[in-house]
């Protein structure tokens, strides 16, 4: 445990912030140029984490456990969230029998 | 020190393997190991508590579920056709904007102090459960609410419906 304390010292909070960052860019890239409803959804989930574990840092940064605490909510929201989406993309499977998100433009005018 | 800047690398290049990759299997197979990169940096910053449930929920629980709805929907005739080239040029227009302005904000506020545990026990079982179980009691409760709701929708939702003619 010493090691490990050792080694978290020296990190600025500058680069979690940049790492989480880039990361939910990632995420943001993702859900603009996939057309697969899934991959879509896993970009969802890349910008969760990637939030989380900014929420972790600046819990550690600041020596107060409520970011934790808050980010153990976020994945019981997390898990609810992915029961109901792959629910619909199932179900919009059944419908179109394509999870091609442009096939659902019925909506768009 | 140099074990954050080697994960945080294999982060960034598992997720961009993620948003990359042409097979869907493929691409939640590099969203595992995305994960467990993210679950070593719990492990780095003391958080055992968050290491496991990352571990446990996400690797375990989420990804399962996806790979199970993948399974459902069986896409072996095309996995996808590609997005023409000027949305993919736009997303990434998109997303570099956002990342530049983040990047500008932090150059701004200029804050660079080192992350510093000082209190070694902060995201350990013991500590998180007794802040869980006192001052954020109900909110738990409620959360175990969403989650059977939650339940309830995605049997209702995945269900077939029958034909109504």
């Amino acid at each position: 445990m010493e090691t490990l304390n050792h080694n978290i010292q020296a990190i600025p909070l500058n680069h979690y912030i940049l790492l989480c960052s880039i990361i939910f860019s990632i995420g943001v890239i993702g859900v603009l140029i996939r057309r697969n409803a899934i991959v879509i959804f896993m970009s969802v989930e890349l910008m969760l984490n990637s939030v989380n574990l900014l929420l972790t840092a600046f819990s550690v940064y600041r020596g107060d456990a409520t970011g934790q605490v808050f980010v153990f909510f976020i994945m019981a929201l997390a898990a609810a969230e992915v029961a109901v989406g792959l629910a619909i993309i199932v179900m919009i499977y059944r419908n179109t029998n394509s999870i091609d998100i442009n096939v659902l433009n019925r909506l768009k005018w | 020190m140099s074990t954050f800047y080697f994960i945080a690398f294999l982060s960034i290049f598992f997720s961009i393997l993620v948003i990359t990759a042409k097979n869907p299997v493929h691409s939640i197979l590099y969203l595992i190991l995305t994960f467990f990169t993210f679950t070593i940096h719990y492990i780095l910053m003391n958080a055992q508590f968050l290491a496991i449930v990352n571990f446990i929920v996400y690797m375990g629980a989420i990804l399962v579920l996806f790979l199970y709805t993948l399974m459902l929907i069986n896409l072996n005739k095309d996995s996808e056709p590609r997005k023409s080239n000027l949305v993919k040029i736009a997303g990434f227009i998109g997303g570099g904007c956002f990342l530049v302005t983040i990047i500008a904000a932090l150059k701004a506020f200029n804050v660079s102090q080192p992350v510093l545990l000082n209190n070694p026990n902060l995201g350990l079982v013991k500590n998180l459960g007794k802040i869980l179980f006192n001052e954020y009691l109900l909110p738990f409760e409620v959360s175990s609410i969403l989650l059977l709701s939650a339940m309830v929708g995605a049997v209702l939702l995945a269900t077939k419906e029958p034909k109504t003619v």
